[in-house]
């Protein structure tokens, strides 16, 4: 009874996925771990780095679709929520360097040493400790987005505005987090990770045990998305998407809906980049770059927004062409691919990937399989 | 070499002119006593040699203050080097093989100055203009009473308006300094001082004020504070300035802008693009040139300006036909259209070009600087300001005059209105936005003059020229004049107090607080029609 | 929340006096004053311009007027500090002239956001929102006829369906008052027929205002009228005096 419901709440695209992710999660760590390397199906580590990286993309995609496709805000500031709590990881991964730094110094990260600052800056106090970074992950980019949500959704800054001074917004973090005084490593951020919770951060069984967690705070994101957008609180937002003063006349307090919705989505941006972060190895400011920002819209808009599954999916297909097409001969053609995909999606393909997979099961007898107009979404 | 010559030639006449030719004692005896090897008698030679009368006094002194004059006492030759390395015989001031255990004559920092000051003397009268200011300045500096007959002359003979002012406060702080005269000249001298000095008249006031008392010091007390007013008012001058300056580039970067964003209501994130393709245009009308006229290089500019405005606005006109009208209505999605759009022009000039800057030169005429009531300013940056001005009117006529600026004004108040009375809407829309492109290809023209010419020019504008407009209000050519020289002559406000980048920080974020408040600009349109 | 204590004892549930609004020096509404009691249905009718939707903007708190009283309920509630989602909770409903229905919800789902109840983001997340028996959204469908409609999107529906729709989506949120802005444009005859039956049956136990320029439904209506013109009221009373009047004949209906 209750597996059937559990079924319901999901949709077919939504079990296929959650299967998928699941399938990763359990089968990477044996094919790496357990096959032999010269066996046609042992994943090298490098892989399973990559894979990880793309995970924590579709992360990354699915708090953007809560906004952008359910809600219809277009930010571009959620490369800077994830490079956020990108940067709360990397300080407690500074902290947890020690004395093994270049200079050998007992508290101060290297590059403190070396701009020859004498003591720890407040506001690196406590991140040696674990669960204080991991709230930190979570509060930091939550408070910004709270902020910046409660001025801008209350004085009803919509549409490209609001699209505008989300980019200004991350476009200032970017020249803030470049300086060298304002205490994260200027120019060459937070790099020369010793390890984590103990784990050596090179160490391939940390690897894998982190590709583990990202894959399981994948499900645990969908699920929560899914069970916000299959409320009636998500009803409300697609509601304040195509009809953003209906809504009002009908007494919903859209600037608070927006806000829960917003705050909520860059913490799950921040989660996404703090699971980056120790994968990669470093973050720096460039994390902050107002492309990054968008090109996670773009993700989600040529995996089809208004669907879970198709944000995140978005997110694994750009970033697979993108890794293909820059490790060849293409690197240059890149960018055309890249500018391209954002012309052809929002003039041929308004409703993603998703959509055509669905108009094409529609059309040749799997009806029903596809979103409705109700998920895929009009403009908003 | 023909230079000091010259001098020398000058300092005799000089000499001739108004020293006392009892004072003088020849430029042997004077040389003689730099063999001493002392001090005292060498700054004694010093007065001699300037005194002498020699043609080659200019040359002895100018040697010795830049260590390249040298004593041999057992010959009792005295020598100077050229810059060049060849040896001159001092007495006869011909060249002549110096023995090599010659030793340069020393100098401490008092004989220095004397040196200078005797220099500065010298050369009050040299028909190069820079080389009298810079004598009338080490007067100033010298304060030596001995040279006032000498200022006195160069007062009364200086043709030039600002060596003049230098010499007359040259003349003021030797009265002042002159503990011997009347304390009412040495008053006199202060308020002179006051009315044209700058730092260094502040610095010698200063330095009055300790050994001074009575009328004298409240005199001086009183200079100190004009100086310093004026010095505030120039500082603030200066800022403004500087503002109106970056004002004007942020307006040049905008005002196509607030075409397309402000009357079209399209987003173009490829508006960056355009402004970058008016700066490669820019280079290649150079590169042109250079190669088939080089003699008109200078004409670059005044070709490229059409050639830009043409070249973008076409590709302007291929983004709208070809994506833009396809997304009417749906500004979000416009955005990110256009965003790709951006990105694929980027690399095409990537490709192309390289991604290095390329260089792209000044003309002559936006060389050089001037001076105006105390203030440096470069022609580069006067013609940048002078030509968004003018960009601005021409565009503000096309649009309140022009048949074309008619019927865009009448198709984004009401398209269908437009439509049912013959008006081509498409053709209006593909025109606006071929005009809105077309003057960001202008502004790439002006902005490769001051701007690194690479495919990443138009990104750091992008952000800048969308606060512009939005902060000016949406669809109001005049809020964007305004709101880019608030944001211009702001930004360098806070630049002393913040530092350029924390400056920039707090303009962004001052920004988003503004457009909460003011979610529709400065001077934003009211009414029913502009509510979503 | 105090309102001016002159008008504390007026018994009408909307009470405007003197309210002027204007935009770039063009008077929408020039010091507009009536009172409309509780129970009553007003017709109000006008030539385009003359102000009717600025009228229901400031109702509804959508444009905060430059001057004037606007009040609620017997004169204890001061409109004009509330805000659209403040005014819609107080009980006032509006349906829009063209018709605004959440197009990609499906017709049951627009009921159920407008159905009366706790509209805060966490009942709408996890509580009572969630829980609303599905007999209250039939119960609303069937009053408009739309029940058999219920799984479909609202997107799909025809004009009349749709503005039948939005009116369901008043019904559904049970105000004291409702503003009706041109509910029958686009409907075929039978339709506006059927739709003056509804607003009388609504208006049993609501008080409604109706802005409309069809006479005959206004007509079939059979209530006050009121014409407006430059942002204020030219004539008030029955339809016949109304349009025997010979400056609204001058003004609006033509001779």
């Amino acid at each position: 009874m209750i597996t059937l419901r559990f079924v319901r709440f999901l949709e077919g695209r939504g079990l296929v996925f959650l299967a998928l992710v699941a399938a990763l999660v359990l089968l990477v760590p044996v094919c790496n771990l357990l096959v032999p390397p010269g066996s046609p199906f042992h994943v090298p580590t490098g892989m399973v780095v990559l894979l990880g990286k793309y995970l924590c993309y579709a992360m990354l995609a699915i708090g953007l679709d809560l906004v952008w496709g359910y809600c219809g805000i277009l930010s571009l500031g959620h490369g800077a929520f994830f490079a956020l709590g990108g940067y709360a990881m990397g300080m407690y991964l500074m902290r947890q360097i020690g004395t093994r730094g270049v200079y050998g110094h007992p508290v101060l990260p290297d590059f403190m040493v070396f701009l020859n600052w004498k003591e720890l800056p407040w506001f690196w106090h406590g991140f040696d400790m674990f669960p204080y970074a991991l709230l930190m992950v979570l509060l930091v980019p939550g408070l910004l987005a709270f902020v910046f949500g409660w001025l801008a959704f209350r004085s009803r800054v919509t549409g490209v505005y609001l699209s505008i001074i989300s980019q200004a917004l991350t476009y200032a973090l970017l020249l803030a987090f470049f300086r060298n005084d304002m205490g994260f490593g200027g120019n060459n951020g937070l790099t020369d990770f010793k390890d984590i919770l103990g784990f050596p951060v090179q160490a391939q069984g940390t690897r894998v045990a982190l590709f583990v967690i990202t894959g399981l705070a994948l499900i645990g994101t969908f699920l929560l998305a899914r069970m916000i957008v299959t409320s009636t609180y998500g009803k409300v937002l697609v509601a304040i998407r195509d009809a953003e003063s209906r809504t009002r006349f009908i007494g919903y307090r859209v600037e608070y809906f927006k806000l829960v919705v917003f705050t909520l989505s860059a913490m799950i941006a921040g989660l996404a980049g703090a699971l980056y972060v120790p994968q990669i190895g470093i973050i720096n400011p460039s994390e902050f770059q107002p492309t990054n920002s968008i090109e996670a819209i773009v993700w989600v808009a040529v995996g089809g927004r208004g669907t879970l599954v198709g944000a995140a999916l978005g997110a694994v297909v750009v970033n697979a062409l993108k890794t293909v097409f820059t490790t060849g001969f293409l690197a240059p053609y890149w960018l055309f691919a890249l500018g391209g995909l954002f012309i052809l999606v929002t003039i041929a393909l308004p409703r993603g990937l998703v959509g055509l997979a669905g108009d094409i099961f529609a059309r040749f007898g799997g009806a029903g399989r596809g979103p409705t107009r109700a998920e895929a979404g009009q403009t908003p | 070499m023909r230079f000091c010559r010259l001098l020398a030639a000058l300092a005799v006449l000089l000499c001739a002119m108004f020293l006392s030719p009892a004072r003088a004692e020849g430029v042997d005896a004077a040389l003689d006593r730099f063999l001493a090897d002392s001090f005292a008698e060498t700054e004694a030679a010093i007065g001699g040699v300037a005194q002498s009368g020699a043609p080659q006094a200019v040359a002895i002194l100018q040697a010795l203050g830049e260590r390249r004059l040298f004593a041999h006492p057992a010959s009792r030759g005295v020598f100077w080097r050229d810059a060049a390395g060849t040896a001159f015989d001092a007495r006869t001031g011909l060249p002549a093989a110096m023995p090599g255990d010659a030793v340069v004559i020393r100098l401490n920092n008092r004989l220095r100055n004397v040196v200078q000051a005797a220099l500065g003397t010298m050369t009050l009268l040299s028909p190069d203009p820079a080389v009298r200011l810079r004598a009338a300045e080490s007067v100033f500096r010298s304060r030596d009473p001995a040279a006032r007959a000498a200022i006195e002359t160069a007062i009364a003979r200086e043709p030039r308006g600002e060596i003049r002012r230098v010499l007359e406060e040259a003349h003021a702080a030797i009265m002042l300094a002159d503990t011997g005269v009347p304390e009412s000249v040495r008053i006199d001298a202060v308020r002179r001082l006051a009315e044209t000095g700058d730092t260094e008249a502040l610095g010698l006031l200063r330095q009055m004020l300790g050994p001074t008392a009575g009328p004298l010091r409240a005199a001086i007390t009183q200079g100190i504070g004009a100086i310093e007013q004026r010095q505030q008012f120039r500082a603030a001058a200066q800022t403004v300035w500087f503002g109106v300056s970056l004002g004007s580039v942020l307006l040049l970067a905008a005002i196509g802008l607030a075409i397309t964003f402000g009357v079209m209501g399209v987003i173009n994130m490829a508006h960056g693009e355009m402004v970058m393709i008016g700066a490669y245009v820019t280079f290649l009308v150079q590169e042109a040139l250079r190669q088939n006229a080089p003699q008109h290089l200078d004409w670059s500019l005044p070709i490229a300006i059409p050639l830009a405005f043409l070249v973008a606005g076409l590709v302007g006109v291929a983004i709208e036909r070809g994506i833009i009208r396809f997304l009417y209505g749906r500004p979000l999605e416009t955005l990110l259209a256009t965003f790709g759009v951006s990105l694929v022009l980027q690399q095409a000039i990537r490709t192309w070009f390289g991604p290095t800057n390329r260089e792209v030169s000044a003309p002559s005429y936006m060389s050089g600087a001037f001076e105006f009531l105390g203030l440096q300013i470069t022609y580069g940056r006067l013609w940048i300001v002078v030509f968004t001005l003018v960009v601005f009117l021409g565009l503000l006529i096309v649009l309140k005059a022009t048949p074309l600026g008619l019927q865009m004004r009448a198709v984004t108040q009401n398209r269908r209105m437009a439509a049912a009375m013959g008006i081509r809407t498409r053709f209006v829309d593909a025109m606006t936005f071929g005009l809105g492109s077309g003057i960001a290809g202008i502004a790439g023209v002006a902005l490769s003059q001051i701007d690194n010419v690479s495919p990443n020019l138009g990104q750091s504008y992008i952000i800048d020229s969308f606060m512009v407009v939005v902060f000016g209000g949406v669809g109001n050519l005049w809020g964007t004049l305004v709101a880019a020289f608030t944001l211009g002559i702001a930004n360098k406000v806070m630049e002393p107090f913040a530092g350029a980048v924390l400056g920039k920080i707090l303009i962004l974020v001052l920004l988003i607080l503004f457009i909460q408040k003011r979610p529709r600009g400065l001077f934003a349109l009211k009414g029913r029609a502009v509510e979503q | 929340m105090n309102p001016p204590s002159s008008h504390a004892v007026t018994g009408a549930i909307l009470y405007l006096d003197g309210v002027s609004v204007s935009f770039d020096g063009f008077r929408a509404l020039n010091s507009l004053s009536f009172t409309l009691e509780p129970g009553e249905m007003r017709a109000v009718i006008g030539p385009n311009g003359a102000g009717k939707t600025t009228m229901m903007d400031v109702i509804t708190g959508k444009t905060r007027p430059d001057d004037g009283d606007v009040l609620f309920r017997q004169g204890t509630i001061d409109l004009t500090r509330h805000d659209e989602a403040a005014i819609a909770e107080l009980g006032i409903g509006r349906k829009f002239q063209k018709p605004t229905v959440f197009e990609s919800h499906s017709v049951a789902d627009n009921v159920l956001l407008a159905l009366k109840g706790p509209r805060d983001p966490l009942s709408a997340l996890f509580g009572a929102r969630n829980r609303i028996p599905a007999a209250r959204i039939d119960a609303v469908l069937e009053r408009v006829r739309l029940q058999e409609h219920r799984r479909r999107l609202a997107g799909e529906l025809s004009h009349g369906q749709k503005q039948w729709l939005e009116i369901a989506m008043l019904l559904a949120q049970d105000p004291s008052l409702l503003l009706v802005d041109e509910p029958v444009a686009g409907m075929t005859d039978a339709e506006t027929e059927a739709t003056a039956e509804l607003l009388k049956d609504i208006n049993r136990d609501h008080s409604v205002i109706v802005v409309e320029h069809d006479m005959g439904f206004v007509r079939a209506l059979g209530c006050r009228v009121m014409c407006l013109h430059e942002g204020a009221v030219l004539a008030e009373g029955s339809i016949d005096a109304v349009a025997s009047n010979p400056r609204v004949i001058e003004v609006y209906l033509g001779r």
